[in-house]
C-alpha cells in the first residue's frame, strides 16, 4: 500500500508497504530513518517514541496507514542543522547516554515533557518518563539531563524575551 | 491484509457490514502488538482514527456520552472531575505514549479481563453503545463481557460510545502491579459511592474470566450504611463491616494462578483494596458532608 | 564491489585519565544517527527468519521445506544439513547445534532458516516449514537432572561441571549454627537492542559480518569452524551495540546470517523481535542454594557449608565458569577458616543459561548475605557489625586458598554505607502516590506501610580466571593530520555501552599527550581484545592501549634523539609527551610532535597479558584462580506495603572501590545502572518457565525497572589503587549488580519479618495468603 505523510517537515511517500506494517517499520525500513528504535514492538519500552500530529506516541503501535496525511516528527527532526536541541545537548553532557538504544525515545519523550511542564519536579519527570525503559543507566543521569535541559531552556527563553 | 480507512461513522459501519471479519483499530495498543509479534494476521483491518464522531463527548440526558475513540489522556484531562474513578484508572494505563493513543472503546473491544477501564465502568453502571448499519443498541457494561477477551458484540457491530453518569459521590480505583508504573493489573478494584441512589458500585479486574462486579458485597455495604443511617449522618463504619466487605469482594472473584500472580494472592489483595478504597471514599464523603 | 553499510563516523576525543570525558558516540546517539546492528541496510539485502522448536524436548524427524520455498519472496530455506562445517558451537564446550539435528533440547531452539525479500515474507515462510517432531518428556527439574535415573541430555551425562572446595578443617564445629535454603529465579539481561546483524558475502567464498557482540574474535573462530572457512575468510566488524550484559557472549544469529548470505550470494540481515530475543540468548542461571554457617558466640565465622545447584539449561554456554564463580565467592567477602562448598551446574530442557553481569556471584550473594543476617539475629548482633567483624582485609585468604593482595576495603565500604544519613520518612499527608508502594496505581495512602533497612556486601573476580590465557591487543598509530598530531587507537574490543571508547582514548591521550585521539571501529583486522565481560576491558584492553602507546612514545623519543640529539635514550631526563609536544621536565616545549613527525607515521601493536591464574584443583578447589577482586556494598531503604506485599525502594546507598576512576562520570553510570539491574532481580525480573516453556517472553510480563522504580543512589567511589593493574584501576561494571539486590531483600525482611528466601520477592511471598481457618 501507499503511505504519504509529512516527516520532519518533508512530504514523504512510500509505495509497496505491507498493510500490517507499523509506522516504526515504515520509518526505519522504508524512509531511512532508523533513529526510532525497535526494542519491544509492543509499546512497553518507549524506544520508538515519535510525535504524530504533535502527540507523543509509540511508532510501533501506529499502523502505517494510520499515519497517512499525518505530521510525524522523529528523533532525526529535533536538531536544527548541526546544532543539538537543548534536550539532546543535556543528555550528552549529563552522561545520560550509555548504549544509547533508549536514548532517541527518551529524548523525544523529554522534549514532550518539557513542552508540557517547563519546570518539572523529579516526580513529574519520573511519571512522564515511566514508559521509557533504560537498561544501562539506572535513570539517575537521565533525571539530571532533564533538569539540565529544563534550566537551559528556561534561560534561553528568558533571554529571548 | 486489506486496509480500510473510513472517514465517517456511516462509512465505518458500512465497511464493517461488508467486512464483518475486519479487525477494528484505534490506538493500536492491543491490535498492533498482535501484528508486530506475529500472533495474528487479520484478513482486513478497519482504522477508526479518521472517524471524528468517535472522538467527541458530551451530555446525553443525565449521562455523559463519550465517543469510543476518546483517549485516556483526554479522559484524565477533560473528564477527570466528572469521572474521577475512570480518570484514576486511566492514569494507571501504560505510559504517556500509551494513554495518548489508547481508548476506552479499544479496551472494551479487546475485553481483556485485565483492561483498566473495565472496573470503573462496571462500578458506575456504564452503558456501551453498539452500532451497525442495522441500528444502534445500548447494553449495560455489566452484560457486555461474555468471556476472556470475548464480548457481546455482533460481527457487524462497532463500539460507538459508552455512557456513564457523572460522579455523584466519591470514586476510587486501585490496582496491584509488581512495579510502580507501566504494569498490567495483577488485580484491580473500582468503587463508586452514589449518595443519591444510596448505592455502592464495584468492579473487579484481572481476577476472573471477565471483569466482574461484587454484587453481594455491594448489597452488604448498602445494608450497613442504610441500617446505621450513615448516608445521612456519616459516622465511621465499623471495622468488622469493612473486613466483611473486603471478604465479599474477594469472594466475588474467580482468579487463577498465572504469570502475574497467584489466585490466593489476588483474593487477598482484592479484600485489602476493597477495604482501603471504601475507607478513602467514605472519608471523602464524610469530609464533604461536614463542610 | 559489494556495498557495505554505513558505520558511525569517527569522532576525536580529548581527555586524560581521570577526566569525565564525553562519549564520542553520544552526539550521534542523541540524534538517532548512531548505526546499531539492527539499523544496517544495504541495497539488495534479504531478511532472515528463524524456525524454532515449539517443544522443549523433541526428536526431530524429517524437515519439509518445500512449501516454504514456494512461498512468495523466499530465496533460501536451510536446515542442519546445510551447515557447512562443524554443526555445533559453544564457548566452553561445543555442544549447541547451529541448527537443531536429531533432537531439539529447549523451547525456541533454532531448527531452520529462511531468507526472503522482506521481513514479512520471511516470517510467513518460516511458518510453512514443516518439521516432524516426536515430542519427548522434558527434563526440567535440575535436582532430578542430578539423579542417576534421569535421562541423559548430552553424552557424558547431565552434570556440566561439579566444583568442590575443601578449605580448612572439614569437621569444624561451632557454637552457633544457622541454616537456610535459597532460590534465585532466572534473570534476563534484556539489553534494549535485540540480537541483529548483517552478513555480506564477498563473492569469493568469504563473508563480512556486521554484528553486535561482546567478543568479535571468539565469534569469528566459532563461525569459521561452523562455516568451514579459514579465519581470514570470516571478517567481523562491530556494529552499534544496544547493551549486552552477558547476552551477547554466545552466538545467536551470527552463523545463521552468514549461512544464508553465503547460500544466496546476497547480503542478509537478521533482527530478532523481543520475544525471539528471549529464546535467542542465554540467561542468568536460576539457582538453589543450601547453606550452613557456624560461628562463635562472639560472631566469628567458624565454617560455611554450601551446596549450590545451578540450572544450566539445554547447553553449556559459559556454565562451567559460572559455577566456579558461584563456589569461589560462595562465602562472601569474609574470612572463613573452614569451608565445604559443593557446586553443580546441570543440563536440563530449560532455556540455556550462561553469562550475565555478576556471573555466578549474584545468586550466592543473596544466600550468604541472608545467612549473615540470620547469624546476626541468632547472635543478637548488629548485622553490619557482624559483617565488619568477619570482613576480609588485605592478606586475607579466600576459601580457595588464594591470598588477596592490594586494598580489600570490605569493612570500610560497610561503614561508609551505614554512616550515610537515612532518608526521612515518606509523609502521607498529603499523599503523593508516586512515593508510595504501588505508585499511581493507588493501592495505599500509607496504610500498612513499614520501612525497612538492609545491607549487603559482595565481590567477584575481574578478568578471566582459572588459567585462561587472557589478553588484549592494541594497535596505536601516531601521525600528523591537518598540521596536528593525531592518535588512532585500533582494538577489537566491543563498546557495548559501558564507555570503552572513551577509556581507550583517554589512556592514549594521557600516554602520548595528544589532544586528538580517534578510536577506530572494532573489527577482526586487529588481534583479539578478549570479551567485554568480567569487567575486564578497562584493565586488559586499557593495558594493551597503554602498552602500545608506551612503545609509540619510545619511538617518538628516539626519533627526537636521532633527529635532534640531546635526549637521553631512556628519556630519563624527565622529557615527556604533553600538549602535542615533547616537553622537558619543567614543561617547556622541546619540539612539537607535528614538527618532529612531519610525514612520518609511528605505529605499534602490543598485546597485554595480565598475570596468569591457575585452575581450581578438582578435588579441593584450591588455587590462585583469579586475577583481581572487586568489592561493593549497598544499603537499601524500602517502604513495604505489608498488607499487599508491594515495595517501594526509597533509596540505595553504595560504596565501591574502583581502584582508579578512569572516567568518573562513566564509573557513576556503571554503579547506577548496575544497581538498577540488581533491583530488578530482587523485585520483579524473572523468566518464568513452566515445563520448559517460557511464559513471559515479552516486555509486557518480563518487567524491567522503570524510572519510577529506581530510587536515588547515594554513591561513594573509592580510588584505593591496585598495585598490579594499569593506573591502579579495578573493574567496575559488575559489583554494583551483586549486592544491590540482596540489600533490598534484606530491607524487605527487616520491614516485614518474613524469611524471604527467594528472589525475586513476589507480593505473595511478602503477604500471607493462606486461607484463614474457618
Amino acid at each position: 500500500m501507499k503511505i504519504a505523510c509529512t516527516v520532519n517537515g518533508r512530504a514523504r511517500t512510500v509505495d509497496g508497504a505491507w498493510e500490517g506494517e507499523s509506522l516504526l517499520s515504515v520509518l526505519r525500513d522504508r524512509m531511512q530513518l532508523p533513529g526510532s528504535k525497535n526494542a519491544c514492538e509492543q509499546g512497553e519500552c518507549g524506544s520508538c517514541s515519535v510525535y504524530m500530529d504533535g502527540v507523543l506516541v509509540c511508532a510501533c503501535l501506529v499502523l502505517g496507514g494510520q499515519a497517512n496525511d499525518r505530521t510525524i516528527v522523529t528523533i532525526e527532526g529535533l536538531a536544527t542543522g548541526t546544532a543539538l536541541h537543548a534536550v539532546q545537548q543535556a543528555f550528552v553532557e549529563a552522561g545520560a547516554v550509555q548504549c544509547g538504544f533508549c536514548t532517541p525515545g527518551l529524548v523525544v519523550a523529554t522534549h514532550d515533557l518539557l513542552a508540557r511542564f517547563p519546570e518539572p519536579s523529579v516526580m513529574q519527570i519520573r511519571e512522564a518518563l515511566a514508559g521509557n525503559i533504560c537498561r544501562c543507566t539506572g535513570y539517575a543521569k537521565i533525571i539530571d539531563a532533564v533538569q539540565l535541559a529544563a534550566r537551559r531552556i528556561a534561560v534561553d527563553e528568558h533571554s529571548a524575551r | 491484509m486489506e486496509f480500510l480507512q473510513p472517514s465517517t461513522w456511516t462509512e465505518a459501519l458500512q465497511m464493517k457490514s461488508a467486512h464483518p471479519e475486519a479487525m477494528p483499530i484505534a490506538g493500536g495498543t492491543d491490535v498492533m502488538v498482535e501484528i508486530n509479534l506475529d500472533r495474528h494476521r487479520p484478513a482486513s483491518i478497519l482504522d477508526l482514527t479518521r472517524v471524528t464522531e468517535l472522538n467527541q463527548w458530551g451530555a446525553d440526558g443525565e449521562f455523559l456520552r463519550i465517543g469510543a475513540g476518546v483517549t485516556y489522556t483526554r479522559i484524565i484531562g477533560e473528564l477527570g472531575d466528572r469521572l474521577p474513578g475512570l480518570a484514576m484508572a486511566s492514569r494507571t494505563v501504560g505510559s504517556p505514549q500509551i494513554r495518548n493513543r489508547g481508548t476506552v472503546g479499544g479496551n472494551l473491544g479487546s475485553a481483556s479481563p485485565a483492561g483498566d477501564a473495565h472496573p470503573p465502568l462496571l462500578a458506575t453502571d456504564a452503558v456501551v453503545e453498539l452500532a451497525s448499519v442495522g441500528g444502534t443498541r445500548r447494553l449495560p457494561v455489566r452484560e457486555f463481557f461474555t468471556g476472556p477477551k470475548r464480548n457481546a458484540m455482533k460481527q457487524d457491530e462497532l463500539i460507538a460510545a459508552f455512557l456513564v453518569s457523572p460522579a455523584k459521590g466519591p470514586q476510587q480505583f486501585s490496582k496491584v502491579g509488581t512495579r510502580n508504573a507501566m504494569v498490567i493489573a495483577v488485580c484491580s478494584f473500582a468503587l463508586t459511592l452514589d449518595p443519591v441512589r444510596k448505592h455502592i458500585g464495584t468492579g473487579i479486574g484481572s481476577a476472573a474470566p471477565t471483569p466482574v462486579i461484587a454484587d453481594e458485597a455491594e448489597r452488604f455495604l448498602e445494608g450497613v450504611l442504610d441500617e446505621g443511617g450513615l448516608w445521612e449522618k456519616p459516622a465511621s463504619v465499623d471495622a468488622s463491616a469493612l473486613a466483611r466487605f473486603g471478604e465479599l469482594v474477594a469472594a466475588a472473584a474467580k482468579p487463577i494462578d498465572d504469570v502475574r500472580g497467584t489466585a490466593a494472592y489476588r483474593r487477598h489483595a482484592l479484600a485489602v483494596m476493597a477495604r482501603r478504597s471504601f475507607g478513602w471514599a467514605w472519608d471523602e464523603y464524610r469530609t464533604k458532608a461536614s463542610e | 564491489m559489494t556495498e557495505h553499510p554505513r558505520l558511525a563516523p569517527r569522532t576525536p576525543v580529548t581527555g586524560r585519565v581521570g577526566d569525565s570525558v564525553q562519549r564520542p558516540d553520544a552526539v550521534l546517539k542523541v540524534k538517532g544517527d548512531f548505526p546499531y546492528s539492527s539499523d544496517l541496510q544495504v541495497e539488495g539485502m534479504l531478511w532472515g527468519a528463524t524456525v524454532r522448536s515449539p517443544h522443549p524436548y523433541a526428536r526431530i524427524g524429517s524437515i519439509d521445506a518445500s512449501e516454504a520455498l514456494a512461498s512468495p519472496g523466499v530465496r533460501a530455506v536451510l536446515t542442519h544439513e546445510d551447515v557447512p562445517g562443524r554443526k555445533v558451537y559453544g564457548l566452553e564446550i561445543p555442544d549447541q547445534p547451529v541448527l537443531a539435528f536429531d533432537v531439539a533440547r529447549y523451547w525456541g531452539e533454532a531448527v531452520a532458516l529462511v531468507a526472503a525479500d522482506s521481513p514479512e515474507e520471511a516470517r510467513r515462510a518460516a511458518h510453512k516449514v514443516q518439521v516432524d517432531y516426536q515430542v519427548l518428556v522434558p527434563l526440567t527439574d535440575p535436582e532430578l537432572a542430578l539423579t542417576p535415573d534421569a535421562p541423559s541430555l548430552h553424552e557424558g551425562g547431565n552434570v556440566t561441571r561439579q566444583v568442590r572446595i575443601r578449605h580448612g578443617d572439614q569437621n569444624a564445629r561451632a557454637e552457633v549454627v544457622v541454616t537456610g535454603e535459597y532460590e534465585i529465579g532466572m534473570q534476563d539481561q534484556a539489553p534494549l537492542g535485540p540480537e541483529s546483524g548483517l552478513a555480506i558475502p564477498d563473492g569469493q567464498g568469504g563473508v563480512d559480518l556486521y554484528i553486535a557482540t561482546q567478543w568479535l574474535h571468539i565469534d569469528r573462530d566459532q563461525l569459521a569452524e561452523c562455516l568451514a572457512l579459514s579465519r581470514e575468510k570470516v571478517r567481523l566488524t562491530l556494529a552499534g551495540v544496544g547493551g549486552a550484559f552477558g547476552a551477547r557472549e554466545d552466538l545467536s544469529m551470527q552463523a545463521h546470517a552468514c549461512m544464508l548470505a553465503l547460500r544466496t550470494g546476497r547480503p542478509v540481515k537478521i533482527a530478532y523481535s523481543r520475544p525471539e530475543s528471549f529464546v535467542g540468548h542465554v540467561h542468568r542461571h536460576p539457582g538453589r542454594l543450601r547453606y550452613e554457617h557456624g560461628a562463635t558466640r562472639d560472631g566469628k565465622l567458624v565454617y560455611v557449608k554450601a551446596r549450590i545447584l545451578l540450572d544450566g539449561g539445554a547447553y553449556a554456554s559459559s556454565s562451567t565458569a559460572v559455577i566456579a564463580n558461584a563456589c569461589c565467592f560462595a562465602v562472601g567477602p569474609y574470612e572463613c577458616p573452614n569451608a565445604t562448598i559443593d557446586g553443580w551446574v546441570v543440563y536440563t530442557n530449560n532455556p540455556p543459561c550462561g553469562a550475565m553481569r555478576g556471573f555466578g556471584s549474584v545468586q550466592n550473594c543473596y544466600a550468604h548475605e541472608a545467612q549473615m543476617d540470620k547469624l546476626a539475629a541468632a547472635l543478637s548482633m548488629d548485622p553490619v557489625e557482624l559483617r565488619i567483624r568477619n570482613a576480609m582485609k588485605t592478606g586475607s585468604s579466600m576459601v580457595t586458598g588464594q591470598v588477596v593482595e592490594g586494598p580489600v576495603p570490605v569493612a570500610d565500604l560497610l561503614r561508609r554505607v551505614r554512616d550515610v544519613a537515612l532518608p526521612p520518612a515518606t509523609t502521607s499527608d498529603p499523599v503523593d502516590l508516586t512515593e508510595m508502594p504501588g505508585g499511581v496505581s493507588n493501592t495505599t495512602h500509607g496504610e500498612g506501610v513499614k520501612r525497612g533497612v538492609g545491607y549487603a556486601v559482595g565481590f567477584k573476580n575481574i578478568g578471566y580466571s582459572e588459567g585462561f590465557n587472557d589478553y588484549s591487543t592494541a594497535r596505536v598509530r601516531l601521525s600528523v593530520v591537518g598540521g596536528r598530531p593525531r592518535v588512532e587507537v585500533h582494538t577489537a574490543s566491543a563498546e557495548v555501552g559501558q564507555g570503552l571508547v572513551t577509556v581507550q582514548a583517554q589512556i592514549a591521550g594521557t600516554e602520548l599527550g595528544v589532544s586528538d585521539v580517534v578510536v577506530l571501529d572494532a573489527d577482526t583486522a586487529v588481534g583479539s581484545a578478549g570479551s567485554s565481560s568480567a569487567s575486564r576491558q578497562t584493565y586488559v584492553t586499557g593495558g594493551a592501549v597503554k602498552a602500545a602507546c608506551e612503545a609509540v612514545r619510545e619511538r617518538v623519543l628516539s626519533l627526537a634523539q636521532s633527529e635532534m640529539g640531546g635526549l637521553s635514550a631512556d628519556a630519563g631526563d624527565g622529557r615527556r609527551l604533553e600538549n602535542d609536544a615533547i616537553v622537558s621536565a619543567d614543561g617547556a616545549v622541546v619540539v612539537h610532535l607535528a614538527t618532529l613527525l612531519g610525514e612520518e607515521v609511528i605505529e605499534e601493536t602490543r598485546e597485554f597479558h595480565p598475570r596468569r591464574t591457575a585452575p581450581l584443583d578438582p578435588e579441593t578447589g584450591q588455587a590462585d584462580a583469579h586475577l583481581q577482586y572487586a568489592f561493593a556494598a549497598h544499603r537499601a531503604v524500602v517502604d513495604v506495603d505489608t498488607e499487599l506485599g508491594l515495595v517501594k525502594v526509597v533509596e540505595l546507598a553504595t560504596a565501591q572501590d574502583v581502584g582508579k576512576a578512569i572516567n568518573p562520570q562513566a564509573v557513576e553510570g556503571q554503579l547506577e545502572g548496575g544497581a538498577a539491574q540488581g533491583l530488578g532481580l530482587a523485585l520483579m525480573e524473572e523468566i518464568q518457565v513452566k515445563d520448559g516453556v517460557i511464559r513471559n517472553a515479552s516486555f509486557t510480563d518480563y518487567l524491567l525497572p522503570t524510572i519510577l522504580d529506581m530510587p536515588p543512589l547515594r554513591m561513594q567511589i573509592l580510588e584505593l589503587g591496585d598495585p598490579h593493574s594499569p593506573y591502579g584501576l579495578k573493574g567496575v561494571g559488575e559489583p554494583p549488580t551483586i549486592s544491590s539486590g540482596p540489600a533490598i531483600v534484606a530491607a524487605i525482611r527487616a520491614a516485614t519479618g518474613r524469611p524471604l528466601s527467594r528472589a525475586p520477592v513476589r507480593p505473595h511471598d511478602i503477604v500471607d495468603t493462606s486461607p484463614l481457618p474457618s
